[in-house]
């Protein structure tokens, strides 16, 4: 890609001022499904450190086409949740992936990255609770994201919902999976347990969720199991 | 347009009256001769001075001459003896000196040079410098892939004094010397080094050229006299190159053919003049002409060995027998290219652009970050005028201690634009070390690439590579560019293996098609070690123990069996076995166990955790 454009240079878009975004939100305040589409700061809390989960239910989620995705994590979480393995991802997905040590660095790099408007997403892994991770971090990358437009995730393993800006938090957990039809004892299609605690614009809940073609598929939680629980039972 | 319309015009100061011939009118008639009696004695009075730098501008000058790149034929001069036709010569009979004619061909004077261990000598530089330099008693030969194995590309002495032939195979020349020492040559090295070197030679003319691969040609007309004559300057290129680790075969001559003749074939640091071109490059043997193989192999079977006896055939047979030879193949436009009768132009690359600011500043300063954006501006605006950007700049202070530091920052995608620049620059200051100031400050784009023009969309869109190419630069700028990696996977069955990272400011490697069996998302690096509960000697696990936490297996995939690489790894490597597995929990993890019981490659089967599943 970056051979073929390497001669064109075009204008970057202008960020959206604060007027611009508060427009936005009036207008879509009272629609569900465009809210929650909006390019901006959602933080996944994984609810144990070696669950795949979060970037799963992240990855569902996330559009490819747009552009590459930056990938910033830290040296713990790199350690202990293993790195990013390619094989396993999307077709077609683009990766610039960043390897850092501290969480400053990180927060840095997301940063930086959320300003460029050719991005697909950018997404950053932390590792616990460090105090630079605070409301006012949380807050900057969340209007930086929505002013270009370029949605940030923010994975945390081992760490607690403290205080922050993200417009939406989801905790999110691995349940057992769907039964597979070509073989009796292998796992089939991955279920998670997605709980949204916080969410600025649409109402928190808890549900069942699996990847539907590019999108995340919600289904209600019934007594405590899922559907899918509840057939095996 | 004639042949004085080329050549390019400068103005010349007019020259004092005193020495200039008058012009002939017919009123100052007698003034005049007078006048040109009293300064050719004038002239034979001075002519034993040694010629200098200063005495160029005062040399008499025929009105209305040109400027020309050529300059003063100072050999003729210098020489001081009349040259026997008055067309060529630089003393004219009443004694005022006129400058050749330009069209003159034997007017020029073509300095060759020929590296015949160019290959050899680098290798010993480069050891040499490594520390690790054999001694010259031992014979080493460099080798390239050959049709039917690595063949003798070139030897040092002692490999010669063995009889090493050169373009013999390796394995036959090992016959003859058990001792050989072979490595392979870096021939695309060589190449570039040559490249440089042309350039490099030109401290001592303007024009240099590359002659094939292990030669220079150099146009020395008009600057000998700055080296104090021919046969010192080349004894000062001799002796220079030689403290590169050259050995250099040089001669100057008139035309490039006998100057290339002349430098393999003649005598040591060989200066041949217009007049005795033909009696010097007559001895010749017949190669000397750059001759193709073959015509070299016909001539000799027609008893044409040396130049001379090639010179005495009639011109008219040796035109009809090689009547449509390509110019390689044709001895008799190689005789005239050598005699001067056929023209043949060195062309003389350009140098590269150089891009580089600097700020002098009347007290040493501690901070140079005052003078950055005037530099940066300095600097892009250039770049800008010769449509190029910068690859990578180079921030260089000079102490008044005398001590240099530098910093230096790259662009993944060439960039004349000085906000970007000095951006990269942020942060990195603070590694200067300022000592007690410095007085001057450069910056310099290193490595420079060519951009093309530059132009907006309409609509307003974006095309994102610059935006995305300077966000790479400043990750890079701050974490290191080993940090900021785009995939590059490899093509192999172990899953570790074809994770492949590259630095993002290479070019994109080429990717691979999906993986059609389930693989995880993330893999864990190295693999973890855990304890499983299976049925000996392949049943899949049932229960394992892994960061003191007992998972139970509720459902499981597999086996899948990777084998090793036998081609890449070490004998005795065991194969793998890969499940799939669901817990208690529903988390999805890669388990595999290494080996199977009894498979004579160590004891009992090791069992990690690699990957995780979504």
């Amino acid at each position: 890609m970056r051979s073929t454009h390497s001669s064109l240079r075009t204008a970057p878009a202008r960020p959206k001022s604060a007027t611009d975004l508060l427009k936005e939100r009036a207008e879509t305040a009272g629609r569900k499904g465009e809210a929650d589409a909006q390019p901006t700061l959602r933080e996944l809390f994984s609810e144990t450190v070696t669950d795949g989960a979060a970037m799963a239910f992240m990855l569902a989620q996330m559009g490819t086409s747009k552009g590459p995705i930056l990938w910033v994590s830290d040296r713990l979480s790199r350690r202990e949740a293993g790195v990013i393995c390619l094989a396993g991802m999307p077709h077609g997905i683009d990766i610039l992936r960043v390897d850092v040590s501290k969480p400053v660095d990180v927060l840095w790099a997301m940063e930086q990255g959320l300003g460029c408007a050719t991005l697909g997403a950018v997404v950053g892994e932390i590792w616990g609770d460090p105090p630079v991770l605070d409301f006012t971090a949380s807050k900057r990358l969340a209007l930086r994201s929505e002013a270009h437009a370029v949605p940030a995730w923010l994975i945390r393993r081992a760490a607690h919902a403290n205080l922050s800006a993200a417009r939406a938090r989801w905790r999110l957990s691995s349940l057992a999976s769907l039964p597979n039809t070509d073989d009796m004892h292998a796992p089939g299609q991955a279920l998670w347990r997605a709980q949204l605690f916080r969410s600025r614009w649409g109402t928190t809940g808890d549900w069942v969720a699996r990847a539907n073609g590019g999108k995340v598929y919600l289904d209600h939680r019934v007594q405590g199991r899922t559907q899918a629980e509840a057939r095996h039972a | 347009m004639t042949g004085e319309d080329k050549l390019p015009v400068l103005p010349v100061p007019p020259p004092a009256p005193t020495s200039r011939p008058p012009p002939p009118s017919g009123a100052q008639r007698d003034t005049a001769d007078m006048l040109a009696h009293a300064i050719a004695a004038l002239q034979r009075a001075m002519e034993p001075k040694p010629q200098d730098v200063g005495d160029v501008a005062n040399t008499p000058r025929v009105e209305g001459d040109s400027f020309t790149p050529v300059g003063d034929p100072h050999r003729r001069s210098m020489l001081g003896k009349p040259a026997p036709k008055v067309g060529r010569v630089g003393v004219a009979p009443s004694g005022a000196v006129t400058p050749p004619d330009p069209k003159d061909p034997l007017a020029r004077r073509i300095t060759a040079l020929h590296f015949p261990r160019l290959c050899i000598n680098r290798w010993q530089w480069h050891m040499d410098r490594m520390g690790q330099a054999p001694p010259p008693e031992i014979a080493v030969a460099l080798a390239v892939e050959g049709q039917h194995g690595p063949i003798v590309h070139a030897t040092n002495r002692a490999a010669d004094h063995e009889g090493i032939q050169i373009g013999a195979r390796v394995v036959d020349m090992r016959a003859l010397c058990p001792d050989l020492r072979v490595e392979f040559a870096d021939t695309g090295g060589d190449h570039a080094a040559l490249k440089r070197l042309m350039l490099w030679v030109r401290r001592w003319c303007p024009w240099s050229a590359l002659d094939g691969a292990n030669g220079l040609v150099l146009d020395t007309t008009g600057s000998d006299h700055l080296w104090g004559g021919e046969a010192a300057m080349l004894r000062e290129i001799e002796g220079k190159l030689s403290t590169l680790g050259l050995e250099t075969d040089l001669a100057t001559a008139p035309t490039h053919g006998a100057a290339w003749a002349l430098s393999r074939f003649g005598g040591v640091r060989e200066v041949c003049s217009a007049d005795d071109l033909a009696t010097k490059t007559a001895p010749l043997p017949a190669q000397a002409l750059r001759l193709q193989g073959d015509t070299v192999l016909l001539l000799k079977r027609l008893g044409l060995k040396t130049v001379g006896a090639l010179a005495d055939v009639p011109r008219l047979s040796l035109a009809r027998r090689f009547q449509k030879a390509a110019l390689v193949q044709n001895p008799l436009l190689r005789l005239d290219q050598m005699m001067g009768r056929m023209a043949e132009p060195l062309q003389s690359p350009d140098d590269p652009p150089q891009f580089s600011v600097q700020a002098v500043l009347a007290e040493p300063v501690l901070d140079p970050e005052p003078h950055m954006p005037d530099m940066a501006r300095e600097l892009c605006a250039a770049l800008h005028a010769a449509g190029c950007g910068a690859r990578r700049v180079t921030l260089t202070i000079y102490r008044t201690d005398g001590d240099v530091d530098r910093i230096g920052v790259a662009t993944s995608q060439a960039s004349h634009d000085p906000a970007h620049i000095l951006r990269l620059f942020e942060g990195k200051l603070e590694r200067l070390n300022p000592g007690f100031g410095f007085d001057l400050i450069t910056l310099d784009a290193s490595v420079v690439e060519h951009v093309e023009l530059v132009q907006t969309r309409i609509e307003g869109g974006t095309d994102g590579g610059v935006e995305l190419a300077r966000l790479i630069d400043r990750l890079s700028a701050k974490y290191g560019a080993e940090h900021i990696r785009r995939p590059a996977p490899h093509d192999s069955h172990v899953p570790e293996r074809r994770e492949g990272w590259q630095a993002a400011m290479a070019p994109d490697a080429a990717a691979l098609p999906v993986h059609s069996r389930p693989r995880p998302l993330r893999l864990l690096q190295p693999p973890e070690d855990i304890r499983v509960l299976y049925a000996v000697p392949e049943g899949p696990p049932a229960q394992f123990m892994w960061r003191r936490q007992t998972h139970k297996v509720v459902r499981f995939e597999g086996p899948e069996r990777i084998a090793p690489e036998w081609w890449r790894d070490r004998p005795g490597t065991r194969l793998r076995d890969y499940y799939r597995i669901e817990d208690q929990n529903g988390c999805r993890y890669w388990l595999f166990r290494e080996g199977i019981v009894g498979d004579g490659r160590g004891g009992a089967p090791r069992w990690c955790v690699q990957g995780v599943f979504a």
